[in-house]
């Protein structure tokens, strides 16, 4: 784990931590965007007290 | 990709156990007060549509350039889980799915800053989350029900979104920069959107009754409160098994 690595691979390891950890954040917003703001009347139906309990823009 | 999988693992066993917290939350708290709601919506002309859609432009859903003639009533046309169990399931999966990835988003950004260390600060990262997907966006767009009146939905969730990137973005420059500058600057973003202003629906006249909306503003509200919380203390104590030593140990706050 990168907090163990030595300090030689730091600079290396902090790019691909960067990466590694925006990749996390874009898939975090993928499913909260598909299942909050998806048009799609199926993604709305199967969520649909879910967004209102969410305070969602709905309808 | 050691981290990416370990921060996924982080973010799945504590979206899971938080989202099915959410779930028990929203049965007893919220959905009683929308199926409420929803009786005056099918009391109204239009049976179980929207109803208050007919005030929008068609830009609504579906996309489809003549969705507007054949009217808003999309429910009628599309499959819904029928109500009672398959709708409860249903809004289960959402919640779990919708918690781990509030989970996802919670963890990328605390692991850039070094790691939840402990549950109590992870339930300071909880409520900064509450801040950010609740609070803000939420002073603007109060929660709706069913059959309320409401502006254009796209606009609706443009500004949604802006809020809460304007607050994520303001909270992180008074918490990380430690200066005066950027505090003002962090303030300034997250008044920003309330200057702006949430769009509007024409008129506010509802079949729903205030009290009745009210409570569920009350009631969606806290649960989310309690989710965020619990939430971060769930990622503060499940962390370690997955990403080792956090670099916060001994920070109070942050």
């Amino acid at each position: 784990m990168n907090t163990a690595s030595p300090a030689t691979g730091v600079v290396a390891s902090s790019a691909s931590r960067t990466a590694q950890l925006s990749l996390v954040a874009l898939l975090g917003l993928f499913v909260v965007g598909f299942l909050g703001f998806s048009h799609l009347d199926v993604v709305h139906n199967a969520g649909h007290d879910y967004r209102h309990s969410m305070a969602f823009p709905c309808h | 990709m050691t981290l990416f999988r370990n921060a996924v693992f982080t973010a799945a066993a504590a979206g899971l156990l938080a989202g099915l917290i959410l779930a028990a939350l929203q049965t007893y708290a919220t959905v009683p007060l929308i199926l409420q709601a929803e009786t005056f919506e099918n009391a109204g002309a239009q049976g179980h549509d929207h109803s208050a859609m007919a005030s929008e432009p068609a830009s609504d859903d579906a996309g489809a350039p003549g969705a507007a003639a054949v009217t808003h009533e999309h429910n009628e046309e599309a499959w819904a889980p029928a109500d009672g169990f398959e709708r409860f399931a249903f809004s289960v999966a959402v919640n779990v799915l919708s918690g781990v990835g509030f989970a996802l988003l919670l963890v990328a950004v605390s692991e850039f800053a070094g790691g939840i260390s402990s549950w109590r600060q992870g339930m300071l990262w909880g409520f900064a989350g509450f801040a950010v997907f609740t609070l803000a966006p939420g002073l603007g767009l109060p929660p709706e029900l069913p059959a309320m009146p409401t502006a254009d939905l796209f606009d609706r969730q443009a500004w949604w979104i802006g809020t809460v990137a304007a607050t994520a973005a303001g909270l992180a420059l008074i918490t990380f920069r430690g200066s005066v500058l950027f505090s003002v600057v962090g303030v300034a973003l997250i008044v920003l959107p309330h200057i702006i202003g949430a769009p509007q629906p024409t008129s506010h006249a509802s079949p729903i009754p205030e009290d009745l909306h009210h409570r569920f503003v009350v009631a969606v509200t806290i649960t989310n409160l309690i989710f965020w919380m619990a939430l971060g203390g769930i990622v503060g104590i499940v962390r370690h098994r997955f990403l080792g030593q956090s670099r916060n140990l001994g920070k109070s706050f942050a």
